[in-house]
């Protein structure tokens, strides 16, 4: 007897495609993004790319660096994190229904997502305006403070949604033996949310060192690496950015060999930070 | 003399009302056994006892739970007191995210206990003869904390199973372990009270049996109030026994009155098996 074929298979079928569809898509534009910035900018990667600050005409193609961006971007970056850091643990935990009642936690869940979705530029633009206004000018700090006005939010809210899936047995447990509320996050809940610590520290790392526009008029741009909090600093994205608007073959070469090392920068932080986590979560409830 | 008295509490999560005036006396140094059928209210009991029930959303309790005359849900009742002293362990045993010798230490630690106050709580428990004493040649440098953890481990008969593995990870150990250690994890903020909420439904035959036989030995100096589906279970380990049907205390009494004469319908429709 023939067998018909259901309605059920048929659905099956689909959604398998177009499960590897999906996949194939993600695979292949990761693979294509690294194989052009390799192809393009490896040729243009050197030590002194790496090591100098640029020269007189570097943008037209002679001797120098990038190492004024690579630290600059550095600075910013890790600067904007520790900032984020402070503000973003203690918010992430207010959020809880430990602390605040879930109608508030779940309004400022919902500001916090619009925040996250407020394009870099408008936080630029912002922080421009308020710079202007105490006549600051562009800077390391000024870069900072807009980088982490930017990061926090994105931060925030990851570690929210792994700290909301820490269980509420785990919670119990703590509070049953008269732990505080402080006790309890601190030596228990942090510990188990951990790896989604880590990741929503990765997340809004990337997203900071990465970002161009929020930057742009906060932090300036200069050729020299920055020795105060008040003096501009140049950065990554920028310098890819001016680079790869020269007309220059070379120079052009060079901005894909920028974003090579930016790439480089954010995997090396990415496997130090997975390391260190999956180190301290060791005797985490699986 | 009893140190817990239940009066007139009244526990409800917004229009559900999930215990209805619960007045009685819990009897010190027994095990009392809370039973019923799923939903009845027992843990929702239990779990007011040392206001661990005040985690759960919108629940409201009116009345009094008595311990030591006060009232625990009084205006200028210390909580982080109360549950010094009112142990809990839950029905899933819930190791901490840390190794088996800091799941131990952590309730002395959270309570901030200095050397003396260890060593006095050590000394008490010597004269319960409940841990049998040895002589060990690594003694002299062992901390109090180590001394301490030793104890409690050997209380809650686990010891002999991870007195070489103390620091490696408590999830990594069996699920009947897990629940000694939590069980070991109570006893060593040296409550006078310990609630046990199903504590053997999610183990073995033989984990629940260990955890059964440590109970029975505990009693000796603690008062144990443990939640139960299992009707055998409570003939097994109960000296006193609570019969809740649909968040109201139908019949309690001592065990051996209680199952052999029981006075109420319910109860004896639930003894026979009619309800479950």
């Amino acid at each position: 007897m023939k067998r018909k074929i259901k309605r059920s298979e048929i659905e099956e079928k689909i959604f398998k495609i177009l499960m590897i569809v999906s996949l194939a898509i993600v695979l292949l534009s990761l693979i294509g993004i690294i194989s052009v910035i390799v192809i393009k900018g490896f040729s243009a990667l050197s030590w002194s790319m790496i090591f100098e600050t640029p020269k007189g005409g570097y943008y037209l193609g002679k001797e120098g660096g990038i190492a004024n961006a690579i630290v600059g971007s550095l600075y910013l970056a890790f600067g904007a994190l520790i900032l984020s850091l402070i503000v973003s643990i203690p918010l992430a935990f207010a959020l809880q229904k430990d602390y605040l009642n879930k109608k508030i936690a779940n309004l400022i869940r919902v500001l916090l997502d619009v925040l996250c979705g407020v394009p870099s530029i408008v936080y630029g633009a912002f922080a421009f305006i308020v710079m202007m206004h105490f006549m600051i000018r562009a800077s390391l700090l000024g870069g900072i403070v807009t980088l982490a006005l930017f990061m926090t939010p994105i931060m925030t809210r990851a570690m929210d949604e792994s700290i909301r899936l820490v269980p509420a047995e785990l919670k119990e447990a703590s509070y049953s033996m008269g732990a505080t509320r402080f006790e309890t996050s601190f030596k228990i809940v942090l510990r188990q949310s951990l790896p989604g610590i880590a990741t929503a520290v990765l997340i809004a790392f990337g997203r900071g060192i990465g970002d161009a526009a929020s930057i742009l008029f906060t932090a300036g741009y200069t050729d020299s690496i920055p020795t105060s909090l008040f003096s501009p600093v140049a950065s990554l994205p920028l310098a890819i950015f001016f680079q790869i608007a020269t007309p220059i073959a070379e120079v052009q070469r060079r901005a894909y060999a920028s974003a090579f090392i930016l790439l480089a920068i954010v995997l090396i932080v990415s496997i130090i930070t997975r390391y260190l986590s999956s180190r301290f979560s060791r005797y985490n409830l699986s | 003399m009893t140190h817990t008295k239940l009066r007139k509490l009244k526990i409800s999560y917004g229009d559900n009302h999930a215990l209805k005036e619960i007045n009685v006396d819990i009897p010190d140094k027994q095990i009392t056994a809370i039973i019923g059928p799923s939903g009845c209210g027992k843990t929702t009991l239990l779990k007011s006892i040392n206001r661990i029930i005040e985690l759960s959303e919108g629940v409201k309790v009116r009345g009094e739970v008595l311990i030591d005359g006060a009232n625990i849900y009084g205006k200028d009742a210390d909580v982080l007191a109360l549950r010094k002293k009112v142990g809990f362990l839950p029905q899933r045993p819930c190791p901490l995210p840390m190794s088996i010798y800091d799941n131990v230490a952590f309730g002395p630690r959270i309570h901030r206990l200095s050397e003396e106050q260890i060593t006095k709580q050590l000394e008490k428990q010597k004269t319960n003869g409940l841990v049998k004493k040895e002589k060990s040649k690594k003694y002299q440098d062992y901390s109090k904390m180590d001394h301490l953890v030793e104890h409690y481990l050997k209380l809650a008969g686990l010891w002999d199973e991870v007195k070489d593995r103390l620091h490696s990870s408590a999830s990594k150990l069996s699920i009947g372990q897990q629940q000694r250690l939590a069980l070991a994890r109570v006893l060593a903020i040296e409550p006078e009270v310990i609630l046990a909420d199903e504590p053997t439904s999610a183990l073995d035959p033989l984990s629940a049996k260990l955890v059964e036989e440590q109970f029975k030995l505990l009693k000796k100096d603690y008062t144990i109030v443990i939640v139960t589906h299992i009707l055998r279970q409570a003939r097994r380990i109960a000296d006193y026994v609570m019969f809740m049907y649909l968040g109201e205390l139908i019949e309690h009494g001592p065990a051996e009155k209680f199952f052999n004469a029981p006075q109420k319908d319910k109860t004896k429709e639930y003894l026979s098996g009619e309800i479950s």
